[in-house]
């Protein structure tokens, strides 16, 4: 039979194939309405860096640039030092990812490489629990406990309130990230490369240090850095556990209290620092929150390429 | 026989009796596991302690009372009210919008450059920090669109919400979608079916479970996220509901648990260390309920095509 033979016989299946135009015309809406669905989140996008640079312009126009560089963050009394946030931000940052970048991968290791089918299975939700829990709630625990617990009977005389607290408790948000991040490079990791180490009669431990982590750099390289984004974001964590809440002085002593970029935008936002209208300390927030954006941004594209990477690998 | 094929199998019989270094290295990798649980259970415990006896002691009061300044009559009211209207704006803006993208982006969207940007942008806005979001709240849901919204009201808290879970609404659910083999979409174009028929009728149930969980987890992230709304607005301390109707209170001052764990934590009077406790089981309660529903249904309909 020719192609097309049963249709030239029933002109109905023709009509019935092509549809009627209602068929098509609601075909076209919807279409039209996911596309503007989709549309909605670049205006989001927009609007966010719209409202961003909005307001870090105003601050820089309204304030005198030296204040960027006084004696500590104290918005209400028009002292913008930068290096003391930045610092903070550093320093708990750095603590965070010493707890969270040995314990995210060594828990990778055992995952990818020695758990059983069961362990995996009971394990990873935990870690997902763990991810799950608000970050306020690890802010209370790491004033109400770590700090107590952990930190005061290491140093002896330090303020409930203090750098090391917040940093550990972000350190415990970042684990869950890490782990699962890299976990999923070393499962990328081919099997034939392990069966090829163990056929030359290496052990489980050879196998997971020299073929399964450096198969899998790209991908531990990304979770570092995503776990550092995640980091630098954290915020009530520390506006909780670190103190200063009307300012704080530049240190980088992890027994002091201090400010983050984060904590000192939500400290803005609250309690005696509660600011609103057109004062600089307000417009500060939006300084702040930009330089946030920029380094997150940047912190993230890079972790993408190295994501990217362990895919075309294998 | 040579002398190499014989001194293979004694190679291969490893000598010097358990292998002490790989030991202490599987050792190290389950403390390092063993960890993370330990903190969780710890921190669990420790919130109990210190929140259970509050429970004891007041019982449902804590739950039906408003903040106040005095810790005796202070209670989470406000909070709970606030979160489940959170999650209500969320399920009812975000939810739908996000799978709509998703569906749009899997299933219509041509491969050119506009679906490139579409895609990259939703990857960034899923790495924002949610304190900028917050900002974004501020900026446009309170003061640009605050003759709609009421400024520091609830339906802009929600709106600053919906945005923030937006992407990982749409990437979760993007990711069920894909997964929906393709042919099952082929056999239905082939019985002569339009996009839109194989969309719904085809993909979405099959893809459901996995968008259900999707959707659940990024729900209980938004119901736990304190600092957006701390700067778009949800009220620190007590505020006076009144006799408002629920109308009246979509635009006018509100409170979400999160915000008053915050607000408690940083009191200076003993008790409201408890009370914050005993607020965090509240909220835990509501979070891990909903993490706990989606990972159950991901493992009961989890299958692989």
């Amino acid at each position: 039979m020719q192609p097309g033979a049963s249709l030239r016989r029933d002109p109905s299946l023709a009509t019935a194939l092509r549809g009627t135009a209602a068929r098509h015309r609601r075909e076209r809406v919807i279409g039209a309405v996911l596309l503007g669905a989709a549309l909605l989140t670049v205006v989001v996008s927009a609007l966010i860096i719209l409202s961003l640079f909005g307001g870090a312009v105003d601050f820089i126009r309204q304030i005198d640039l030296g204040t960027l560089f006084a004696d500590g963050w104290y918005p209400r009394r028009g002292e913008f030092d930068l290096k003391t946030l930045v610092a903070g931000s550093l320093l708990v940052t750095g603590i965070a990812l010493l707890l969270a970048v040995p314990v995210g991968l060594l828990s990778a290791i055992y995952l990818s490489e020695y758990a059983s089918r069961r362990v995996r299975r009971i394990v990873k939700p935990i870690l997902e629990v763990l991810a799950g829990i608000p970050s306020v709630v690890l802010g209370f625990f790491a004033l109400t406990f770590i700090s107590p617990v952990f930190v005061q009977r290491l140093n002896p005389g330090t303020s409930d309130f203090n750098l090391l607290a917040a940093g550990l408790g972000v350190g415990i948000l970042t684990i869950p990230l890490i782990a699962s991040v890299s976990e999923d490079s070393m499962r990328a990791v081919p099997a034939a490369l392990r069966e090829a180490s163990y056929g030359l009669g290496a052990r489980r431990l050879t196998t997971s240090v020299k073929i399964v982590v450096p198969a899998a750099t790209s991908g531990i390289v990304a979770a570092v850095i995503l776990g550092i984004s995640r980091a630098i974001g954290e915020t009530m964590v520390v506006a909780v556990a670190a103190g200063g809440s009307g300012g704080a002085q530049f240190t980088v002593d992890p027994f002091h209290q201090g400010q983050t970029i984060t904590a000192a935008m939500a400290s803005l936002a609250t309690g005696t620092d509660r600011v609103a209208g057109a004062t600089s300390a307000f417009q500060s927030l939006f300084f702040l929150g930009l330089m946030l954006f920029i380094m997150t941004f940047v912190l993230n594209q890079l972790g993408d390429i190295f994501v990217r990477r362990t895919r075309q690998q294998y | 026989m040579t002398t190499a094929s014989r001194a293979l199998p004694r190679s291969l019989h490893r000598t010097g009796g358990a292998d002490w270094r790989g030991l202490l290295f599987h050792g190290l990798l389950l403390v390092s596991l063993v960890f993370s649980l330990l903190i969780l259970f710890t921190l669990i415990t420790d919130v109990l302690m210190r929140g259970l006896p509050v429970f004891q002691e007041r019982g449902a009061d804590f739950l039906t009372r408003p903040t106040s300044s005095s810790p005796a009559r202070s209670g989470v009211a406000q909070g709970i009210f606030g979160t489940l209207m959170m999650a209500i704006f969320v399920s009812v803006v975000a939810f739908p919008l996000g799978i709509m993208t998703a569906i749009y982006l899997e299933e219509y969207a041509p491969d050119n450059r506009l679906t490139r940007l579409i895609n990259v942008n939703i990857r960034n806005l899923a790495g924002v920090p949610s304190v900028v979001y917050g900002l974004l709240g501020l900026s446009i849901f309170v003061l640009a669109l605050g003759p709609l919204t009421g400024g520091k009201s609830m339906i802009a808290g929600g709106l600053t919400l919906s945005a923030l879970v937006l992407p990982i609404v749409i990437i979760t659910s993007a990711e069920a979608i894909r997964a929906v083999p393709h042919s099952l979409r082929e056999a239905g174009y082939g019985v002569g079916a339009s996009r839109w028929e194989v969309t719904r009728l085809l993909v979405l149930p099959n893809a459901a479970p996995g968008i259900l969980t999707g959707t659940v987890l990024s729900l209980s992230r938004a119901l736990g996220e304190t600092a957006p709304l701390l700067l778009a607005g949800a009220v620190l301390g007590g505020f006076s509901t009144g006799s408002r109707g629920l109308r009246e209170q979509l635009f006018s001052d509100y409170t979400v648990l999160p915000v008053t764990i915050f607000d408690w934590s940083r009191r200076a009077q003993a008790e409201f260390r408890d009370l914050t406790a005993a607020a965090i089981i509240v909220l835990l309660v509501i979070t891990l309920f909903a993490n706990a529903v989606a990972i159950i249904l991901r493992n009961r309909y989890e299958r692989s095509w």
